[in-house]
């Protein structure tokens, strides 16, 4: 077990390296710089003149070829430095990120959760169930929302209860008088906020999820050792809980890891629009910005979180499956 | 009255399809006394599973009991509400599968399992089952119990499986133990030691059992009372002695012929179809006898040629020296050893005369030698994964296989026997050794004259289910060979050779345009049969070819690859596990054991005369249903049954 994780990790940071190289050299080649890219679109007249951008390029190192940089942030990164945001008054790139993280784990965290609490009774009972009317409207329904983009969805939801109904907030993280609510009702007022961009980041997962938990039972349930189990005389329910379900758990635990890297793209089409002041929308700023430093510490940050799950999945893997170990 | 354990009587269970009703089980009745065994037999489709499992009440959705009874300690279960049933499966009537591999729950350890059935029907504490199922994997003997209960299915072999399996089928004390197939899927001598403990079992607990299978051997060995099923109906019922020495349905008859058995006369096998003829008449069978006349008879017993063993120095060098058995012996074969040329097959000159044997000419180039293969599969671990060690599934052997031949490979799961006809092929690259075909080391050739290579040998795999690809035509998949080979002019030339290929291994022109689901098993390997034959080799590799299929069925398909080898000149190495086919099929017979092929000598010979303690435990295991053997299993059956009563 532990070489194979060494070896893992090994592979990790090959793929990391791989990974920032090439976002690097894509972030690099977009026309456009931190400084001109911004000032020249909102007003002409402020353009700086070419003396003034060499100067700056100089100064904060990009006039040299975009490999080269490379290495000099890499090493930087290395010890622990990851620069300084350009359009955010030089702002140090860890910095931000942390101010941002909450907003972001809030949403993701919270709808990762929803997600397979949901999903597992769903899938259950739709196996149990199958092929009744009750389970087949519910199959046909997440099929839908299955297929129903959350950008979509995120807009009829805002007409719908904001315009129509009024019951909850267009957008944001909180209210204008936030800072003067007391506790419970600083919490209130984040969830009122919370509640349409986390459903618009579960119901996808949720569908998918619970599908997939129904499909994978209904493999289950077919196989010899249920056959086993019902001529011992194990009662229905038994079965579905204890005999199928556990088999249903190792394919489902992979999708842990495989199911990141969807949470933070969401996050970045998400955020950006219910104005939710979290990492996506950072990232989806500072791309418009060429901020480097902060789309590379991003772009960072969500790689290792998606190497991270994965690993996380192989091993639970082999805590779910006893057929499984790592020599 | 009735001291019956079970009871069925007139039991019918239909399936409701799409396509209409099925009658999987048309009106079977049969009873089984405590302490005895009654055997189901019967091919696939012919009901027997569907019997048990309608005893269970464990019938898929699509099935139902439409009438008839059953009754289990004059208990009617047809009616009994399901929660009742529930009480009764596992404890009154218990059950073990053909599948041991995938019967049991990979993700529990086997004694949570056994532990789970005793908890389930008995007021124990976990600490008591626990020890309950100690106790009962010493009893169906499986080494360490207080360990082996805390492993997990994958790290048993098939065979402790099974008799995980056993122990907790028996754990509750059932009355009736129903056995599907339960030696099917393992190896011989495991079958042997699986039967002895059931039988055990039997007499210790006075248990009644229902076995079921397709292997008249295993009956036999087993069954007081035997039933045959055919198609959903039951053709005929009687003590195992009856049946075996008088049979009187048709169907039986021609079961007990197309087996090939160790000490079969037959130079090609009769076949149901000898015995029968079957008309579906209103949706009932109409079964009408038929007789096999003498000279169908005479046909089966002479045409063909006899063995063609190995030139006689080489049989000398072997041990097996010029005919080593008395001319006329009840098994035997060779009278005078006479030279011929194996070209020249003439039938034997006198009808009746089986015993003839030819011999390779001294000086004859084989077709196919092989000297010291070997395939090694490293063992990797660590952090660098290093090679610390190999898998030796193929150690080192060397055969000789001359034109016309056929070499029998037997051996048990996991003995190298796939994997040594593979590397002959180089379908997996040999670790070491040559492989030389006509003079030409297969082994040094690079990938184009390796294809080239491939037109002359061929291979013809276990599964007809999976070694079709299910999207392609009968068509597509005979032509891809010959396109590959550049066989045939242009896409007419080749259909009308697939067509004529599908006539010679007894299928149709019609069914060149049909997918593989459209066929049975049968019907699937002669398709996998004219794809081999396709490209015209010389030789053929039949690796388990006929172990997936009825018997009924792997006679007929037996009969045709001996055929083929007649009208084509094939070269065979016949590949299997079962030593009465390899018998019937190999002049000459390779055992293998762990990598190693252990003994090597003209298969009569082998047979007759076994020098390997591993040969003869292989042998003595192979089920018997010699009359002789059964009039003593049956009277020392009745013996034991006298004194307990």
């Amino acid at each position: 077990m532990t070489s194979y994780l060494i070896r893992r990790l090994g592979i990790g940071v090959i793929t990391l390296l791989l990974i920032t190289f090439l976002v690097y050299g894509l972030v690099r080649n977009i026309p456009g710089t931190p400084f001109t890219s911004d000032m020249a679109q909102m007003n002409p007249s402020k353009m700086m003149s070419p003396e003034a951008v060499e100067k700056l390029n100089r100064l904060y190192g990009l006039d040299k070829p975009w490999y080269q940089a490379y290495f000099y942030w890499m090493s930087n990164v290395v010890r622990g430095d990851f620069g300084v945001s350009y359009s955010r008054n030089n702002k140090p790139v860890g910095t931000l990120i942390l101010e941002r993280m909450p907003a972001t784990l809030l949403l993701s965290s919270t709808s990762l959760v929803l997600a397979y609490l949901l999903s597992v009774p769903i899938g259950l009972w739709s196996s149990a169930r199958a092929d009744s009317v009750s389970e087949r409207s519910v199959s046909t329904l997440l099929y839908m929302l299955y297929s129903l983009p959350a950008f979509v969805a995120a807009l009829y939801l805002q007409l719908l209860f904001y315009v129509k109904l009024d019951w909850l907030p267009l957008y944001g993280m909180t209210s204008d008088d936030y800072a003067t609510l007391s506790t419970s009702g600083k919490a209130w007022d984040l969830l009122k906020h919370a509640t349409l961009p986390v459903i618009c980041f579960t119901y996808g997962s949720l569908a998918f999820y619970s599908r997939f938990i129904r499909a994978n039972m209904q493999e289950v349930l077919r196989q010899d050792y249920i056959r086993t189990a019902r001529a011992k005389g194990v009662a229905p329910r038994t079965i579905i809980w204890k005999h199928a379900f556990r088999n249903t758990l190792i394919p489902f635990v992979t999708l842990v890891g495989l199911s990141l890297p969807g949470l933070f793209s969401g996050a970045v089409i998400l955020e950006q629009i219910f104005s939710w002041p979290g990492m996506g929308r950072l990232y989806f700023e500072s791309i418009g910005q060429r901020d480097y430093n902060v789309i590379m510490g991003l772009t960072l940050m969500f790689s290792m979180l998606t190497l991270a799950g994965q690993l996380l999945a192989d091993i639970l893997y082999a805590v779910v499956d006893p057929r499984v170990t790592y020599n | 009255m009735s001291t019956a354990v079970i009871d069925v009587n007139d039991l019918k269970t239909y399936f409701h399809t799409e396509e209409g009703v099925v009658r999987a089980v048309d009106g079977v009745s049969f009873r089984i006394e405590p302490g005895r065994t009654l055997g189901i037999v019967g091919e696939s489709g012919s009901g027997k599973s569907v019997t048990s499992l309608s005893i269970m009440r464990l019938l898929a959705s699509s099935a139902q009991i439409e009438s008839g009874r059953i009754a289990l300690l004059r208990r009617d279960l047809v009616r009994l509400p399901e929660p009742e049933m529930r009480s009764i499966r596992g404890k009154e009537i218990s059950m073990i599968f053909q599948e041991p591999m995938t019967s049991l729950n990979p993700v529990f350890t086997v004694g949570d399992q056994v532990m789970e059935a005793i908890l389930l029907h008995q007021k124990v504490t976990k600490a008591e089952a626990r020890q309950r199922t100690i106790e009962l994997f010493k009893e169906v003997g499986i080494p360490n119990p207080e360990q082996r209960v805390d492993s997990y299915p994958h790290q048993m072999s098939g065979g402790q499986k099974q008799r995980v399996m056993i122990a907790m089928a028996l754990s509750c004390n059932p009355k009736l133990l129903i056995a599907d197939e339960p030696t099917t899927a393992l190896d011989v001598t495991i079958q042997a030691q699986i039967l002895d403990i059931l039988r055990k079992l039997r007499d210790e607990r006075g248990m009644a059992i229902l076995f079921i299978t397709h292997d008249l051997g295993v009956i036999a060995e087993i069954a007081d009372d035997v039933l045959v099923m055919y198609r959903g109906e039951e053709v005929e019922y009687g003590p195992v002695l009856e049946i075996f020495a008088n049979p009187k349905h048709p169907y039986t008859k021609g079961l007990l012929a197309c087996r090939p058995r160790l000490d079969t006369p037959y130079r090609l096998l009769p076949t149901v179809d000898d015995f029968m003829t079957v008309r579906v008449v209103e949706g009932r069978l109409e079964i009408t006898e038929k007789q096999l006349d003498a000279m169908r008879l005479n046909e089966l017993k002479t045409h063909g040629r006899g063995r063609l063993l190995h030139p006689l120095s080489e049989l000398a060098a072997m041990g097996h020296a010029v005919a080593p058995i008395a001319p006329g012996s009840a098994r035997g074969s060779a009278t005078m050893p006479s030279t011929v040329d194996p070209t020249q097959r003439n039938p034997p000159a006198e009808p009746g005369a089986t015993k003839d044997v030819q011999y390779i000419p001294e000086g004859t180039k084989p077709l196919l030698s092989v000297e010291n293969l070997e395939v090694h599969f490293p063992v990797r671990r660590g952090l660098l994964a290093r090679t610390v060690d190999h898998i030796r599934a193929v150690d080192g052997i060397s055969f000789k296989v001359y034109r016309g031949q056929t070499l029998g490979l037997v051996g048990e799961s996991g003995c190298g026997k796939t994997t040594a006809g593979r590397a002959t092929l180089r379908l997996v690259e040999p670790t070491g050794g040559r492989v030389w075909l006509d003079g030409v080391d297969v082994a040094s050739l690079g990938s184009a004259d390796l294809r080239q290579m491939r037109r002359r040998m061929q291979i013809i795999f276990q599964d007809p289910y999976g070694s079709l690809n299910p999207r392609m035509t009968v068509e597509a998949a005979v032509t891809e060979p010959m396109v590959i080979q550049g066989i045939g002019a242009g896409r007419q030339d080749r259909r009308d050779r697939a067509a004529a290929l599908l006539e010679e291994v007894g299928l149709q022109t019609v069914h060149l345009r049909r997918y593989p689901h459209e066929f049975s098993g049968g019907q699937r390997q002669r398709i996998c049969i004219a794809r081999a034959i396709a490209v015209e080799p010389e030789f053929l590799i039949c690796d388990e070819s006929v172990s997936a299929l009825d018997v009924s069925v792997q006679a007929q398909v037996l009969n045709l690859l001996k055929r083929l080898q007649e009208t084509r000149g094939l070269t065979y190495i016949f590949i299997s596990h079962d030593l009465s086919v390899v018998k019937f099929m190999a002049d000459m017979m390779a055992v293998m054991n762990a990598g190693k092929i252990i003994e090597f000598g003209p298969s009569e010979a082998i047979y007759r005369d076994p020098r390997e303690e591993y040969t003869r435990k292989l042998i003595s295991a192979t089920p018997n249903d010699d009359l002789d053997h059964i009039r003593q299993v049956v009277a020392q059956r009745e013996r034991t049954w006298v004194s307990r009563k």
